[in-house]
């Protein structure tokens, strides 16, 4: 037959049993798709594999069935005639019957069971029929042995058979992979077809409880869970048929508790694991309540390591799903909560969590009704988790919390998140609490501990218990609150010796004090208790604004006891302990104070005035603070959180006396200098108190920028040391708190552009003043006010806008130019020698020079690139003069200078801008001492010569600030990659390598070889100037343009320069040249240790022996310890990579003598150290390699194990641990 | 070697906190060598017949270390968790090599079997603390594997 339809070659083929799955596949494939383009019809199709669906053969007739079976599943979109689709049922149905061929029918009916109403579904009786053809002709639980002849695995028929029972539940809910279907069609079908359907719902509820009793696969019982689910959705009636099996159904879900899911080791668990996790999360998209993505994304970003979350994911989810099946009908109820509660009783803390979890979740499924009896035994085990064995363990700063700084276990905090559920629920539950003799005599027993270091551990961690107990009984409405208030309230006032009545019928006496010991487990409960009742007043507050809060008893008794109870708390903070240590007393104190303030306005009756008290004891304990106690910490923050609270309210009364007691307090105390407070304490508290609203921290910064001002005038005019080091005070304050917390709520840039003027303003006023009686007066303060100043006017300008930052460069600018020590007028480009030589002299005028160099300085540094910068040439030539007097700051500058400078200025007045190239015209005469306009010719115009430097124009001095100069310029090049930096770095090599045949015979006599070695030194060093990271300049505080890599790029330049000079120099191995050399490994210590360590990595077989070398040459001289340590460092890094052991194992004994001699390397622990990790890391080289050094290395290293340090020996020990060991059958010691 | 286990079930104890590496520069005077110092070294030797430690098993603890840092003298006294131990003389192997690897080579070890938690206490402190049955037993390839087995760093 098959000659004439071309297509049944592809049903021979998969009836065959000799194709391979792929085969099949592929056949299954190419037959749905010319069925979908509608070749043939499905009748058709049907007609032609008669004789496979019928045949006697067993074989060939299962895999007719499965064939139409997955092709059906593939046309799940195709619309099909609902008389095809009876028929195809009907045929399924009935094939149920027929365990050879079972395994296609179930696909064929669950495909079928898919199908959405649109595209044809199948009927309610049909639906009936496939389900009591389930029920009659599959015992599910014993099928798998049967069914292995027809070799089908178990686990998919059986996943099989539950899932399409699963989608016959669902109302044939179409497509388990189509979850936004589900929405519309899940509830309705569930509810209106099915039951209609099946009038023989005890049949079908007793056929699912036989279905499922004993399962044991995972994802079987997944779907076990889902059908409880469901059953409990279908069948909420009390008298249906799920009440006569509930019983029953309940057993046998019961076994399962609690779930943990633990995997096999086998060796397909992973791809099992994936699978069945994805399952799940498929099927978990059908439940809107479960499994949202954000819960698995907080899972995962816990900081459980990733094979634990993978393992108890599984766990989770099936705890998840077990719960709501466990929660779907409160006809469980009468068989879970015992069961729960008797699981209670488990040894297991997980167990425990469990139950208590599926207790809550219960409770909040089944309702009240049904919990109320259950609520005595509820209570007693709560009680018996939390009270009477409770397990909470002290947090490390408990003694910050007054002592009572709590971590709980999670049983705890399950059964505490159940008491609040059942509370919340079930409102009479409260009764039982509050009833309960155990807790009511622990709070009579109070009274016996007056410190709280009295109480015994159990009894303070049942102090906390209760303490959280009240919160939550009172928390959840007004109602609660007041029953928590009558029964507790009037107890722990008396135990404070305080009575609710009396102050109920008038005053409470004024002069009765009261008692010198407070009953500090009693306050402690009073907190809770306030802190619980402020909760409740301030969501009433926010939710019913007209509530008359003077009709609630809590209300009453709170106003009538609150001014004794400020009283108390009063004295607490006045104790004499208070300013010794971190006391309880002082906590409870403030914090009950704090919660006083913060209740909502409309609460209090007696409110503001008691507002008023409170706020002025907490600034007068603040302002009297004469250093950082508990307490003044403690009061500064509660006062902070007071003006939080009443700041959300910015035009109440709260905020409005807030602000005139505490902020116009500390803000007056900033420029006063009589206050006892330090002036450190005042700036801390004053910035503190500012944070809390916008408004108030623009008077703190008014009232600051006007301290600083002042101080300004005082230090400069009178030279008054005192105001100097205020100065550097309030500089720092500024720079460190205030700045940056403009920055972070954005948009306020007049602040720092302000201040910046403010002090250009300033310092023009106070030109003529002397600065150099400041100096003598402060002494070594004065570098510490300048760098103040200096880092306050950086921030200020790097957090300005290119607009802002013109007007601040212009300021200063013309301050700079008005004042007379600056000889702008004389264009010169040469720095000349009288200049040089009278600038070296300190004098007042220098010192004020000084002074105005370094702040214009830092605004030069802190400018965006953007921002034009007016008389570039002046400020170019005064950088440049002042650098060569050894001004640090101008070298920065000049660097900054030349690393934002546009390349090209396209407009107008070009010739008034500056461009790099100008610069570095400018720039380069004065380092090089010859004129570029006389090699001009030669050079083309575009090069800059640098390297012809000679010593002909400047003394040794100059030598090395220009060395200095030419690192950060060089840095600044080549941060913003232009290719001058290589003539920089020429310029520095030449000066490392100059030796005394480069200077002719007649300045060598003036030269002195310590002055040389310095020199040297500094160029060796302005390489780690370049590929460091300053804070002080180039960096993108201060918007400099880094290019990405530029490390490493400079790494890969001067690697080939540095290879062939140390080669030049190792051919003639004389002292001169020998002093060069190692200086050349110093420069080339600093490039290695500064790259970044994959650049190296890639140049290991190169590097390693130069930088064995460098080791050698440089741990002659223990002053370059920092530098070997360093170097250290990258070798460490080298043998740790696979590429560089390769390097390593050439180099072998070399690197494990010097790392043998650097083991005693007396004067740094951290370089015997790493050296000895890394003679650790050298195990891990080819054995062969190794071995032969094996006893000179554990005969160094017996030596370190008597090393002073104990890090050293331990290091030690493990180091000869390792060498021992790798040849263990010759243990020689 | 015998076969199937001495002591068929150990108690196992838990392992006490680890000291974490403080930072550099706390430590600047000379540490001396205290028995908490030299319990790091040795609680992690493994057991010969169980993956536990010795720590865990309660044969060695903080008490049973002397150390006399002056005399350069350490006493180390462990306790066999059977009386009839065959294990025990690995055991004081595994202790000697420990200490000789760890411990400068001024001091004098010492290590014993504590009174009366072994049947043959005074042969077995007589063979561990005989240098040339020590050494011999060193040139022992089974030996000397069995006992680095056992000192195989392990932080599990």
């Amino acid at each position: 037959m098959g000659e004439s339809v071309p297509w049944i070659k592809y049903i021979e083929l998969y009836v065959s049993s000799t194709a391979t799955p792929s085969e099949q596949a592929a056949s299954v494939d190419e037959v749905a798709t010319l069925l979908k383009k509608g070749i043939f019809s499905l009748e058709t199709l049907v007609k032609e594999m008669e004789m496979y669906l019928t045949t006697t053969d067993s074989i060939v007739r299962s895999r007719g069935n499965l064939l139409l079976a997955e092709l059906l599943d593939k046309l799940a979109s195709k619309p099909l005639s609902s008389s095809s689709i009876h028929s195809l049922v009907g045929f399924f149905t009935e094939r149920l019957a027929d365990w050879k061929a079972l395994r296609g029918a179930l696909v064929g009916c669950l495909a079928l069971l898919r199908r959405t109403a649109d595209v044809g579904n199948v009927t309610d009786s049909d639906a009936k029929a496939v389900a009591d053809s389930y029920l009659q002709n599959l015992q599910v639980q014993s099928f798998g042995q049967h069914d292995r002849k027809v070799s089908l695995a178990k686990l998919s028929t059986l996943g099989m058979l539950i899932k399409s029972l699963s989608g016959c539940n669902r109302g044939f809910d179409g497509g388990f992979l189509k979850p936004c279907r589900l929405k519309d069609t899940n509830e309705v079908l569930l509810h209106v077809k099915f039951p209609s359907s099946l009038t023989k719902g005890d049949n079908l509820v007793y056929g699912i409880c036989e279905a499922v009793d004993g399962e044991k696969d995972p994802e079987c019982l997944f779907l076990v869970f889902h059908i409880v689910e469901c059953l409990g959705q279908i069948y909420p009636d009390p008298s249906g048929p799920l009440a006569n099996y509930a019983e029953d159904m309940f057993e046998i879900l019961g076994s399962y508790f609690p779930i943990h899911f633990t995997h096999p080791n086998g060796e397909d668990d992973d791809t099992k694991r994936e699978e069945l996790s994805r399952a799940l999360m498929v099927s978990n998209l059908f439940h809107g309540t479960m499994w949202s993505q954000p819960k698995l994304k907080l899972l995962k970003q816990s900081a459980l390591p990733e094979d634990v979350y993978k393992e108890n994911l599984d766990t989770y989810l099936y705890s998840d799903v077990f719960q709501l099946s466990f929660a779907s009908t409160p006809l469980f109820e009468p068989f879970s909560i015992p069961l729960l509660l008797e699981k209670l009783s488990s040894s297991l803390p997980s167990t425990k969590v469990e139950s208590f979890k599926y207790l809550s979740y219960c409770t909040l499924k089944y309702g009240p009704e049904r919990m109320a009896s259950h609520a005595e035994v509820l209570w007693s085990s709560v009680k018996y988790a939390i009270y009477m064995s409770p397990q909470c363990t002290p947090t490390k700063d408990s003694e910050l919390f007054g002592g009572m700084g709590f971590k709980d276990s999670d049983v705890m905090m399950q059964a505490f998140v159940l008491l609040q559920e059942v509370i919340q629920q079930y409102g009479d539950f409260i009764s039982l609490v509050l009833g309960d003799n155990d807790i009511n005599a622990f709070l009579n027993s109070l009274n016996q501990y007056n410190e709280m270091d009295d109480i015994p551990s159990l009894a303070k961690q049942r102090l906390h218990v209760v303490g959280h107990i009240l919160s939550i009984c009172a928390k959840p409405s007004p109602a609660l609150c007041n029953k928590v208030f009558n029964s507790c309230f009037p107890l722990l006032m008396e135990s404070l010796g305080l009575s609710v009545e009396k102050s109920i019928n008038g005053y409470l006496d004024e002069d009765c004090s009261p008692p010198a010991k407070f009953n500090l487990a009693a306050i402690y409960l009073c907190t809770e208790l306030l802190a619980a009742c402020r909760y409740v007043a301030v969501s009433l507050d926010s939710s019913t604004p007209a509530l008359e809060f003077s009709q609630q008893t809590w209300s009453t008794m709170l106003n009538n006891s609150c001014k004794p109870l400020v009283k108390t708390f009063f004295s607490l903070l006045r104790s004499t302990e208070a300013d010794q240590r971190a006391s309880s007393g002082v906590y409870f104190g403030v914090k009950g104070l704090e919660i006083l303030a913060t209740f909502p306005e409309s609460f209090l009756l007696a409110s503001n005035s008691l507002y008023d008290n409170i706020l002025s004891e907490f600034v007068r304990t603040v302002t009297s603070g004469s250093h950082e106690t508990f307490l003044w910490t403690l009061t500064l923050k509660a006062l902070t959180e007071i003006g939080l609270f009443a700041n959300k309210h910015p035009e109440s009364a709260k905020s409005v006396i807030f602000e005139k007691i505490v902020v116009e307090k500390f803000v007056s105390l900033i420029p006063s200098g009589e206050s006892t407070m330090p002036s450190s304490l005042k700036l801390k508290a004053a910035f503190e108190i500012g944070g809390t609203r916008k408004e108030f921290m623009f008077k703190v910064v008014h009232a600051l920028s006007a301290a600083i001002y002042t101080n300004f005038s005082a230090a400069y005019d009178e030279g008054n040391h005192e105001s100097g080091k205020l100065m550097i005070q309030l500089l720092d304050t500024y720079t460190e708190k205030v700045l940056p917390w403009f920055l972070k709520i954005g948009g306020f840039e007049e602040i720092p552009l302000n201040f910046a003027l403010g002090i250009w303003e300033k310092i023009e006023h106070t030109m003529y003043l002397n600065l150099s009686a400041l100096e003598i007066a402060m002494g070594a303060g004065y570098k510490d006010l300048l760098s103040a100043i200096m880092t306050a006017m950086k921030k200020a300008v790097g957090s300005c806008s290119k607009e802002s930052q013109e007007i601040i460069i212009n300021k200063a600018f013309g301050v700079l130019s008005s004042s007379t020590s600056f000889g702008f007028e004389s264009g010169s480009s040469l720095v000349k020698e009288e200049d040089v030589k009278q600038n070296l002299n300190p004098s007042d005028s220098s010192c004020k020079h000084e002074w105005l160099t370094s702040l214009f300085a830092s605004v030069i540094i802190a400018l965006r690139p953007q921002t034009s910068i007016p008389n570039g040439k002046m400020i170019i030539q005064l950088f440049i003069k002042s650098l060569l007097n050894g001004h640090v700051p101008s070298a920065h500058a000049l660097g900054s200078l030349v690393n934002k400078l546009p390349l090209e200025i396209n407009g107008m007045n070009c010739s008034e801008n500056l461009t790099l190239n100008k610069a570095l015209d400018m720039i380069s005469p004065t380092f090089t001492g010859i004129s570029h306009h006389d090699k001009v010719s030669q050079n083309n115009g575009s090069g800059v010569d640098f390297s012809s430097l000679r010593l002909n124009t400047l003394r040794m001095q100059s030598g090395i600030n220009t060395a200095i100069g030419l690192a950060w310029i060089g840095k600044g090049l080549l941060m913003r990659g232009h290719e001058k930096v290589k003539d920089i770095t020429m310029a520095l090599l030449s000066l490392l390598m100059l030796d005394r045949e480069g200077v002719d015979s007649k300045e060598l006599q003036i030269i002195d070889v310590e002055d040389m070695h310095q020199l040297r030194t500094t160029a060796a060093d302005a390489f780690h100037i370049i590929m460091s990271d300053s804070g002080e300049c180039l960096n993108r505080a201060y918007h400099a343009t880094i290019r990405p890599l530029y490390k490493q790029r400079f790494f890969s330049t001067i690697m080939p320069i540095f290879l062939s000079l140390l080669i030049k120099s190792d051919a003639s191995l004389v002292s001169p040249t020998y002093t060069s050399r190692s200086m050349l490994y110093r420069a080339f210590a600093h490039v290695v240790s500064d790259t970044p360590l994959i650049a190296v990595l890639a140049e290991s077989k190169k590097i390693v022996p130069i930088l064995l070398e460098c080791l050698s040459v440089l741990s002659k001289d223990v002053a370059n310890k920092d530098i070997i340590y360093n170097v250290l460092l990258v070798i460490s890094g080298i043998l740790l990579e696979k590429n560089g052991q390769e390097a390593a194992v050439e180099n072998a004994p070399i690197i494990i003598n010097l790392l043998i001699d650097l083991t005693t390397f007396q004067h740094m622990m951290a370089i015997r150290e790493t050296a000895i990790q890394c003679l650790v890391a050298m195990t891990e080289l080819p054995y062969t390699r190794i071995y032969p050094l094996r006893t000179k290395v554990l005969q160094a290293t017996s030596k370190a194990l008597d090393d002073p340090k104990r890090i050293v020996r331990q290091e030690a020990v493990r180091c000869r641990q390792s060498w021992a060991s790798i040849a263990s059958r010759t243990l020689r010691f | 070697m015998v076969s199937g286990l001495i002591n068929a079930n150990p108690v196992v104890y838990e392992r006490k906190e680890r000291q974490t590496r403080s930072a550099p520069g706390d430590v600047d005077e000379y540490a001396s060598f205290v028995s908490l110092m030299l319990l790091q070294h040795i609680r992690d030797v493994k057991d010969p017949e169980y993956p536990y430690s010795l720590e865990q098993l309660k044969v060695i603890t903080e008490d049973a270390i002397e150390v006399d840092d002056k005399r350069s003298y350490v006493r180390v006294t462990f306790t066999p968790t059977v009386e009839h131990c065959s294990m025990a003389t690995v055991i004081g192997l595994c202790l000697r090599v420990k200490l000789m690897r760890s411990l400068p080579q001024r001091y004098k070890v010492d290590i014993r079997v504590a009174p009366g938690s072994h049947a043959s206490e005074a042969a077995v402190n007589k063979q561990l603390n005989d240098k040339e049955r020590v050494a011999a037993a060193l040139e022992n390839p089974n030996l000397v594997d069995m006992v680095d087995e056992c000192l195989a760093p392990s932080y599990g």
